[in-house]
């Protein structure tokens, strides 16, 4: 379908005309980045590329990207998306959300793409902070947070996205931080090859309301420390030496251990496809745990049915038993009679 | 079941012109089924029909309650019919409750046939009544048939070893078999809809078949009922013809409309009543590729569709005037990316939950202004149940020529109402044109026909022509975000522009009744019938009355304002408080009068009559 061979697109083929108008040193601009250079890498024709988005900072993504695009209304994306997707299943959708867009006003639309399983992809800027309305807290500042509307703490509880994404039966869940090309890459990478909706936080840096929110997760200083970074079938370990690591008590929780204390065979080890382990992973948070970075969970094929696939295939089965579809036939299908 | 049944009735057959029957008993008592299947009974006669079903909200109200009362009321004729009659002229009760609720409705010296069995005293006292009604004087004036049908129906049933509870549930066809003689109905069919009905259980069909027998025969071989009636074939265009009700017109209407413009019909819905049935019907037809999202709510249900629409497909919501309230942004979105829509509000009473299963028409302001910012929608509202077909078709068809949003305003009347449709031939309902982009000049998303304003209807998946649309306002030429004050005004006014000039496409308005009257009644959507037949009744009395129905309510038809300046006097009746009367105020400087009712029930004929007679008379 695509005009140019996939092997001949750069990331300049998925720069759009207009003016990027975000704050400089706002985190968004590394993830568009990044994303144009992944959609040239996966070779996705242009005009197969639909970006949809809400409201918010983040929601202007879709003007940067040389594809299809709908800036649509705050928190809807996920329903416009799914009808795209529902009716052009051949196109690669992504979603561009925010943490008040998706999981505020959009809470509803968000736990429901994820239960049907349409195979698109969510990214969700996490900033913890509304943006475009120059500094709200949002459901996932921290309680006792200080924002304009909340000058003496936030009271609200946050949620954690990927808590309540596996809540919703998520079966693609990943974790990455904008300053981290690399590893943003290969979420997106991971994200487009999954069949189901994929969801990928990205902690992103709003430079202006709430700079530094993610500091110790991506400062060079920090980081080793930090992150516990999540790949298959490889023990959790952590550390600017790995000399730390995740290990499961008795009682199922996760404590962390200096390697050097034990065996190598007590540190936990990752699997995507456990939802015991996704569950541990999205609800490890405070300061004793790292924050875990990468694919916290990523099931496919039997039993995880895409929604959209079920659409036609229903549709496929109707017109192999019934035929298709007759208008005059149907027209007399209830009791008809004939005036002379 | 052997021999032909029926054998026609040796009584003697009183040739009347039209009835209208009301059936009437607890929600559990079967009385939809026996008033649908009596209609088309009727409709196989021969005659005009139109029917109206009133049933209660709550889905399990107690039994014997008069909030259990369901009821189905027809109207039969040998003469053309718009309405499903006013007071009945013969009354079915199955329960006492049923006889309180609908007695008062039933006219004076009508016929009423009761289950003498199902007035207990518990049910007396659940229905309100201290004493038996026979011995209170209140049927006096009326032809009584109090008739042990409980009895007779187990006695039928004697020897087929049934639960006593399936038995009672018989006794609607008892009912319906009295019906069927009384008013000389063909049965054929309904013993073939029987048979396949309860194909399941033999023995239901066996139980059912022998009841309707022994209610034809009770009919014929007892003294109670001298003689029997019939009502003649009306004069009607020739044709096959089908019963329909306005919801699944509508459903099979946007289906027709989506195949005949060669795209998918995409429909995002959440259900509510009254319109649930679009969605269920529409669900039934994957075999014709149509699509239905059961969304997680109404902004979804819509949001879904702008995509599908986005997606290339006709994208359709359907709901009730709650869910449209929700869905009001997304209007808004596809008034301003300029996409194709349809959104079905069947209306109900209102506001908030209000009346679920009754009637209003109280959503026209909502829909012409129920949106931030000028956010101007096409409207079109469906005048009787068959219609809702042709409006559905109508519909698809300015969604994409316009590319805009176009606002179906149906209520619970047309929903649940049926009535004889001409069934059309697929082959010959006109194709629908989404005009493509023709590569002459530079694509822009915002690029307008010279003719309709429209911009072109690009779909992801071409190339070359990617683009990106959304809710900000964006620059005239480019379709880029744009902020310039002027551009905007020049931007609202061409999206007004665009809805205005829908009505190059109308034929000229059609003024029935005296064309030269003194009185102008205007009327929209589902009041039609009655004010038509209200008109033609003044009329024949001498009075001087014409009667206009626009079809679209916005834009309104251009020639409209000159036609209400020719008439002295103009009155515009309505389900609502007066809405179409404030626009028809406020667009043409006319002193156009309401005549309003809200009570969650259609206009009956004589009513109307009355009230525009009143308003003449007081004018004066
Ligand atoms: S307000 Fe924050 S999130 Fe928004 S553009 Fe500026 S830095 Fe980025």
């Amino acid at each position: 379908m695509s005009i140019a061979a996939s092997s001949a697109l750069s990331r300049k083929d998925f720069v759009s005309d207009q003016d990027v108008r975000w704050c400089p040193g706002c985190g968004d601009y590394a993830i568009l980045a990044q994303v144009q250079k992944v959609m040239a890498e996966l070779g996705i024709a242009r005009e197969n590329a639909v970006f949809v988005s809400g409201i918010g900072c983040s929601s202007r993504f879709p003007y940067y990207m040389n594809t299809y695009g709908f800036h649509s209304i705050h928190g809807r994306a996920p329903a416009l998306a799914s009808g795209i997707k529902v009716a052009r299943p051949e196109l690669s959708v992504w979603i561009i959300t925010g943490d008040g867009d998706a999981l505020s006003i959009g809470g509803n639309h968000f736990v429901h793409i994820l239960r049907r399983n349409l195979d698109v992809n969510i990214l969700l800027f996490n900033n913890e902070i509304y943006g475009l309305t120059k500094g709200q807290y949002s459901p996932t500042s921290k309680r006792g947070h200080k924002t304009k509307t909340s000058p003496m703490g936030s009271l609200d509880s946050p949620f954690s996205p990927a808590a309540l994404a596996l809540g919703a039966g998520a079966t693609f869940i990943a974790r990455t931080v904008d300053v981290e090309t690399q590893h943003l890459q290969s979420m997106l990478h991971r994200a487009a090859a999954h069949k189901g909706t994929s969801f990928v936080e990205i902690l992103q840096n709003c430079v202006v309301f709430n700079d530094g929110a993610f500091a110790d997760v991506s400062d060079r200083g920090t980081k080793a420390e930090r992150q516990l970074l999540l790949e298959q079938g490889k023990p959790m370990l952590f550390g600017r030496d790995s000399e730390w690591g995740i290990r499961l008590r008795a009682d199922a929780t996760p404590e962390v251990v200096a390697v050097k204390d034990v065996k190598p065979s007590e540190i936990a080890v990752h699997d995507e496809t456990n939802p015991f382990m996704a569950h541990l992973m999205s609800h490890m948070e405070g300061s004793q745990f790292p924050v875990p970075m990468g694919v916290l969970r990523a099931v496919e094929g039997e039993g995880y049915p895409v929604y959209e696939e079920g659409v036609h295939r229903q549709i496929h089965e109707a017109r192999e038993s019934k035929g298709p579809g007759d208008f005059d036939a149907l027209y007399r299908s209830g009791d008809t009679w004939q005036v002379e | 079941m052997g021999e032909a049944f029926p054998l026609a009735s040796n009584k003697p057959v009183e040739v009347l012109e039209k009835v209208v029957i009301r059936f009437a008993g607890d929600s559990g008592d079967g009385m939809q089924l026996t008033g649908t299947q009596f209609s088309n009974e009727s409709a196989l006669a021969g005659n005009d029909i139109a029917t109206l079903p009133d049933y209660p909200a709550e889905i399990r109200a107690p039994a014997g309650t008069l909030a259990g009362v369901s009821g189905f009321q027809l109207n039969f004729s040998s003469t053309s019919l718009l309405t499903p009659g006013e007071r009945p002229d013969v009354l079915v009760v199955m329960n006492p409750a049923a006889l309180k609720v609908n007695l008062p409705h039933l006219r004076e010296g009508g016929t009423l046939i009761m289950d003498a069995d199902a007035f207990t005293k518990g049910n007396l006292r659940k229905a309100g009544y201290a004493q038996h009604p026979s011995e209170s004087g209140e049927l006096d004036g009326y032809t009584v048939f109090d008739l042990a049908m409980t009895k007779m129906t187990a006695r039928a049933l004697a020897d087929m070893d049934l639960p006593k509870k399936s038995v009672v549930r018989c006794k609607n066809f008892f009912a319906l078999g009295l019906c069927s003689w009384m008013f000389s109905r063909p049965t054929e069919q309904t013993l073939a809809w029987i048979a396949s009905k309860f194909a399941k259980s033999p023995q239901l069909v066996e139980a059912n078949t022998r009841v309707f027998k022994a209610g034809w025969n009770y009919g014929e071989t007892t003294d109670a009922f001298a003689n029997c009636y019939t009502v003649e074939k009306a004069k009607i265009e020739p044709g096959l013809y089908s019963s329909i009700t306005g919801n699944k017109a509508l459903a099979w209407g946007l289906a027709t409309g989506a195949a005949k413009a060669g795209r998918q019909l995409f429909l995002g819905s959440y259900p509510i009543t009254p319109a649930t049935e679009i969605l269920q019907d529409l669900a039934a037809m994957k075999e014709f590729g149509v699509i239905t999202v059961q969304a997680e709510d109404e902004i979804a249900g819509v949001g879904s569709a702008l995509g599908a629409s986005f997606a290339g497909a006709i994208g359709v919501t359907t709901s009730s005037g709650p869910g449209v309230a929700l869905k009001a942004e997304t209007i808004g979105l596809a008034v301003m990316v300029e996409l194709p829509l349809v959104v079905v509000n069947v209306q109900r009473g209102g506001p908030s939950t209000g009346l679920p299963t009754k009637t209003e028409q109280a959503d026209l302001l909502q829909a012409l202004y129920g949106r931030n910012g000028e956010s101007p929608v096409a409207i079109i509202a469906p005048r009787t149940p068959a219609d809702c077909f042709d409006a559905a078709i109508e519909a698809v068809r300015v969604a994409t020529k316009y590319m805009t949003p176009v606002i179906l305003l149906s209520d619970g009347y047309l929903a649940n109402g049926a009535q004889p449709w001409k069934l059309p031939k697929f082959s010959e309902l006109p194709d629908i044109e989404a005009k493509p982009w023709k590569q002459q000049v530079a694509f822009q998303p915002y690029l307008r026909d010279e003719d309709t304003l429209a911009r072109p209807w690009v779909s992801p998946g071409t190339p070359n022509l990617t683009h990106r649309v959304g809710g900000i306002e964006k620059d005239y030429n480019s379709g880029d975000i744009s902020y310039d004050p002027l551009n905007h005004e020049r931007m609202v006014h061409v999206r007004a522009s665009k809805i205005e000039g829908i009505s190059a496409d109308f034929a000229p308005c059609e003024i029935e009744g005296l064309q030269s009257a003194e009185v102008l009644v205007v009327g929209w959507g589902s009041t039609y019938g009655a004010i038509s037949e209200a008109v033609r009744a003044l009329n024949s009395q001498g009075y001087s009355f014409a009667h206009v129905h626009p079809r679209w309510l916005n834009p309104l038809p251009r020639d409209l304002g000159e036609i209400l300046r020719r008439f002295d006097k103009v009155i515009v009746p309505e389900m609502n408080m007066g809405q179409l009367v404030r626009v028809v105020r406020d667009q043409y400087l006319v002193d156009a009068i309401p005549l309003t009712k809200i009570q969650g029930q259609p206009f009956g004929v004589s009513e109307l009559c009355d009230r525009l007679r009143g308003i003449v008379e007081e004018n004066k």
